[in-house]
């Protein structure tokens, strides 16, 4: 299992968010969570990646405990020492794209695998071109994020986080800041990865694409898991009536 | 007395001018940003002194502040009192109240960063002090880079202030050949040479803002 949530609970105050939600991603899995706003789909995501700490539960990677609730009733996380390894095991791709301006596309994706996992500069060179002409941005290498399309840097965005070599890549609503024409080629990506068995949670609005994309689907309303399965189940027949509502919103 | 001995002598003292100005920025920069970070510290302790110390800074005329350095801070320490002492004590006070406004300046500039970058820079596993000095700082000098020169240009003006304590710098000694010839010929040649140092500096900033536009925030 790369990844297990047990029992997490999260509030903003007196609003619960997530209410005692389980979750695991096992290796090569693609996850797409859907839901309306406001469901608790980023912040299951943003729990995942310690950008929220979670008030109870248990969160894991490759089996070891990132964090945990103790005999006393709190929450408990590894040091903030050790949670930087855990940081190597996820990549996590923003809806606003989050690159760092004043850096160069290439130093953008290499800059983190350099100075932060100290990997050997030729070796992060060699891959990060190797993943940016995947994504086909080979030619923007020496280029500002600035002067690429929401598309473009979006794709960046997504080879940033590949480098780092994660075992799973966390996806929250990758194009809902794109233009409509812009999405596809972004989606691409995502799907060329997915065919390449890389592990992925994508919290979306794309309904056909988290059809076509993920190996299960998680409907996620009011901070529970509604209702979980495979894609064409959940889309073609799915059980709750919450979900029905929703899809049928969604016109699917 | 000449124009010629008028130049010579108001050169002569704007090579204290200048250091004055070079030395209040080595000081009052990195100082202002240690401020600004002290201003934005959880610690409410931390940020509340950094509060009122810019407050005052900010609130009270900067030549009272010369006064208060030149003549209180030797009733605390008498052995700071040296034969340069009208001088350091200028750079003091110039490097104390220019940090408060520097302090300002960085805090809304770190300010306006957006979450996403922290949050960004999180993710990838920098650490705090990483973060802050390959991240957020060299996006922060850019914005701020328009409202350090204005300062910077305020304090190459502000220098003159210490006539008021006796530092012989340029406008310290045009006022005295003022005095000398009855002649107000010397404010004129300061006033020149105030304003071509200002032209330069405009200058410099402004190709540190070109250095920087190599991208869009």
């Amino acid at each position: 299992m790369i990844l297990e949530m047990n029992n997490i609970k999260k509030s903003f105050g007196e609003l619960e968010v997530l209410k005692d939600i389980s979750f695991n991603v096992s290796e090569g899995e693609v996850v797409s969570i859907i839901g309306p706003s406001g469901s608790g789909k980023s912040t299951l995501l943003r729990c995942a990646t310690f950008l929220e700490t979670a008030d109870s539960g248990e969160i894991k990677y490759l089996g070891e405990t990132a964090a945990k609730t103790g005999a006393d009733g709190k929450m408990k996380y590894v040091s903030a020492g050790e949670l930087k390894k855990f940081k190597n095991y996820f990549g996590l791709v923003f809806q606003s794209f989050n690159l760092f301006p004043h850096f160069s596309v290439i130093k953008n994706v290499t800059d983190a695998p350099i100075n932060v996992q100290k990997r050997s500069k030729s070796e992060v060179m060699d891959d990060a071109k190797a993943i940016l002409s995947k994504m086909g941005l080979e030619q923007k290498a020496d280029s500002y994020p600035c002067q690429l399309s929401g598309g473009q840097q979006q794709r960046v965005a997504i080879a940033r986080a590949l480098a780092m070599k994660p075992d799973v890549l966390f996806f929250d609503e990758p194009t809902s800041a794109l233009d409509p024409e812009l999405t596809g080629e972004v989606l691409k990506v995502i799907k060329q990865l997915a065919e390449e068995r890389m592990t992925m949670v994508i919290v979306t609005h794309e309904m056909a694409f988290a059809r076509a994309v993920s190996d299960r689907v998680i409907f996620m309303d009011g901070g529970v898991i509604v209702e979980q399965g495979d894609p064409e189940e959940v889309f073609g027949a799915p059980k709750m009536e919450r979900t029905k509502q929703f899809l049928k919103h969604y016109g699917q | 007395m000449t124009l010629q001995t008028i130049l010579s002598e108001l050169t002569r003292c704007f090579g204290t001018t200048f250091s004055l100005f070079l030395l209040t920025l080595v000081g009052s920069l990195p100082l202002g940003l240690l401020i600004a970070l002290g201003r934005m510290s959880k610690n409410g302790l931390v940020s509340g002194i950094t509060r009122i110390y810019i407050s005052i800074m900010r609130g009270t005329p900067l030549m009272l502040q010369l006064w208060i350095v030149f003549f209180g801070l030797p009733k605390l320490l008498p052995d700071i009192v040296t034969g340069n002492w009208r001088y350091i004590a200028a750079v003091i006070a110039f490097v104390i109240n220019y940090a408060a406004y520097f302090a300002e300046i960085y805090r809304s500039g770190i300010e306006s960063i957006p979450r996403g970058q922290y949050e960004a820079a999180d993710v990838l596993g920098y650490g705090k002090v990483q973060t802050f000095f390959k991240i957020i700082l060299p996006q922060v000098i850019k914005i701020v880079l328009p409202s350090i020169t204005n300062e910077v240009i305020t304090l190459v003006k502000d220098t003159s202030l210490c006539y008021a304590i006796g530092v012989v710098e340029m406008f310290t000694r045009a006022k005295q050949i003022a005095t000398l010839n009855g002649t107000l010929t010397s404010f004129v040649v300061a006033g020149v040479i105030y304003y071509i140092f200002n032209y330069v500096v405009d200058w410099v900033m402004l190709r540190f803002e070109k250095k920087l536009s190599y991208y869009k925030a």
